[in-house]
């Protein structure tokens, strides 16, 4: 019917325009919110460093081990009562940095540190600082239950009778059941103390390490792929239970699973190379990383 | 910046994403066609045209649908994070916003399709100029958001946010003089009111191809700028400042 019906003022862009066709309109920069994106090759670390509350400070932490210097210049609070996440490619320095915060590279020959590291503003660098109650301040969870060839008991009674914090029998049992409790293994394990600890499962053995950290009450736990070797159920139960430490205490993971860093910490810090590259909360650093390399290793962009 | 949809080192996830984009583009380019078919049906007051839009929007939905499931697929066996995740959660907010535009279309078409019946007198070329005006404003609208997404530069989504709302004072406009022509000749009223209703479709055409220009920048920036500028846009004033710097970052 309205076949010869005439063209109204439909011009022809309107079957023929392209996709895309420039318009007159200029954007503007102002009010828009932009996301801050730092290029591959800068190195200086990007995003707040500091916590309003810190318990440890690092400041230019450098470490080498002989003539490689595999940290350089690392710079980082850990907060109170925070879950901080170290994630990083093997060799970016982050499970080096780690064991700096309690001083076990004391203990690796040629290694030597540099910078300031202390814990509640003084100085665990310092000469006259003992490294054993520093240990137990700053505890250490390791990649491989390494539970001691002694009963579940003196596993957890151990460290609380060498550190002295304990006068009774009836009291080292307490904090045995205790520890043992907020390590979520007291129901498994109530009846068979006796028992060596290398009797019990990898993921069991894990969480009796844990209860060994916390039995001398330490200001913050160092977990180094503390489920790494564990299947998801016994994984879950440690996620599970670092969501409760954290109540208590300040906790640093090094893990190579981005998503358990996602899961389980409140704050992430990602190492390159010997670099820290970029720290924030983990939400920004896993919606919206600001640094290039960030963004490369969480979505699996690996050069 | 690495393009949104390459660089893994998981290949077969560059090629996810691709086709992930490229299916949003598809149904673009698709809802696009309803709404410039649905004009020309009513330029033309094809009745016949006007359904082969009507029966075409199931197709766009079935699109939605089946693009969703691939969002959720892609959300469960990659867990995407950063820019995967914007990427996916964008296109499954455009889409949503996409399955619209093509209602708005067979909205009009619909209308198209009562005024086609042959029972009343066409609206005539006036009382129809001002929804064509504005039905190309909102193509153009959504072939820039298209665009936009197509490339994912955050600069063109940038002009089209920022733009002022033409649509909305064009709407306006057209009311008042709609109403002009009802209060000259009382039997304009039927047209009038329909074509009320097709001008406000393509407003509404016009906020979606806003919205889908809010998720292209938020998948490229990783800043959520929706409703930023409403209380402006709402206001009629102007947003954009023509002698403004072009922003040249393409994100």
């Amino acid at each position: 019917m309205n076949a010869n019906r005439e063209v109204l003022c439909m011009e022809p862009e309107l079957t023929e325009t392209p996709i895309g066709v420039a318009t007159p309109v200029t954007p503007t920069t102002d009010t828009m919110p932009r996301r801050a994106s730092v290029g591959r090759d800068v190195r200086n670390t990007v995003g707040t460093i500091t916590v309003p509350n810190p318990r440890m400070e690092a400041r230019d932490v450098n470490v080498f081990y002989g003539e490689k210097h595999a940290l350089k210049g690392v710079s980082i609070d850990i907060g109170a009562k925070e879950v901080v996440a170290f994630i990083g490619p093997s060799g970016c320095g982050k499970s080096t940095f780690l064991r700096c915060l309690n001083r076990m590279n004391d203990t690796v020959s040629g290694c030597r540190v540099a910078g300031q590291i202390s814990l509640d503003g003084s100085d665990i660098y310092d000469r006259k600082v003992d490294v054993v109650p520093l240990r137990a301040q700053v505890g250490m969870v390791f990649q491989k239950p390494n539970p001691f060839p002694k009963s579940i008991y003196e596993n957890v009674a151990f460290g609380p009778r060498i550190h002295g914090l304990v006068n009774h029998r009836n009291e080292l049992d307490e904090l045995v059941e205790a520890s043992l409790r907020r390590a979520g293994l007291w129901e498994e394990v109530k009846d068979r103390l006796d028992q060596p600890g290398t009797g019990l499962s990898g993921g069991q053995q894990q969480r009796l390490c844990i209860a060994r950290t916390i039995a001398v009450s330490p200001d913050v736990i160092l977990m180094d792929e503390p489920c790494s070797a564990l299947d998801p159920i016994a994984t879950a139960k440690i996620e599970e239970l670092i969501d409760e430490l954290s109540q208590n205490f300040s906790i640093v993971i090094v893990t190579h699973s981005m998503q358990q860093a996602a899961r389980v910490s409140q704050r992430t810090a990602y190492f390159h190379l010997g670099h820290l590259i970029e720290v924030g909360s983990t939400r920004d650093i896993f919606t919206s990383p600001q640094h290039e390399l960030t963004e490369d290793y969480i979505t699996g962009r690996f050069g | 910046m690495a393009h949104p949809t390459e660089g893994h080192t998981v290949k077969r996830f560059d090629g996810e994403l691709n086709h992930l984009h490229l299916r949003a583009l598809e149904m673009g380019m698709l809802t696009c066609n309803q709404v410039r078919d649905a004009l020309n049906a009513l330029q033309q007051l094809d009745g016949g045209k006007a359904m082969a839009i009507l029966d075409q929007d199931r197709t766009v939905d079935h699109m939605e649908v089946s693009i969703d499931e691939e969002v959720v697929g892609l959300i469960a066996r990659r867990a995407p994070v950063a820019q995967d995740l914007r990427t996916i959660i964008a296109i499954s907010k455009i889409v949503t916003d996409l399955e619209r535009v093509a209602d708005e279309a067979a909205r009009i078409a619909g209308i198209t399709h009562t005024l086609a019946d042959g029972s009343r007198s066409s609206p005539g070329n006036q009382l129809l100029r001002d929804v064509l005006v504005m039905g190309r404003m909102a193509l153009d609208m959504m072939q820039r958001a298209l665009h936009a997404l197509d490339t994912m530069n955050s600069a063109q989504a940038t002009a089209l946010i920022r733009e002022r709302d033409e649509m909305g004072l064009e709407f306006q406009s057209a009311f008042r003089r709609l109403t002009t022509f009802v209060m000259e000749d009382h039997s304009n009223f039927g047209h009038a009111v329909n074509l009320v209703l097709v001008c406000k479709a393509l407003e509404r055409v016009g906020d979606h191809a806003r919205n889908v220009a809010e998720y292209v920048y938020f998948l490229v920036e990783g800043r959520d700028v929706r409703h930023l500028h409403n209380g402006e846009r709402e206001r009629g004033v102007p947003t954009v400042r023509h002698d403004a710097e072009e922003d040249g970052d393409a994100g």
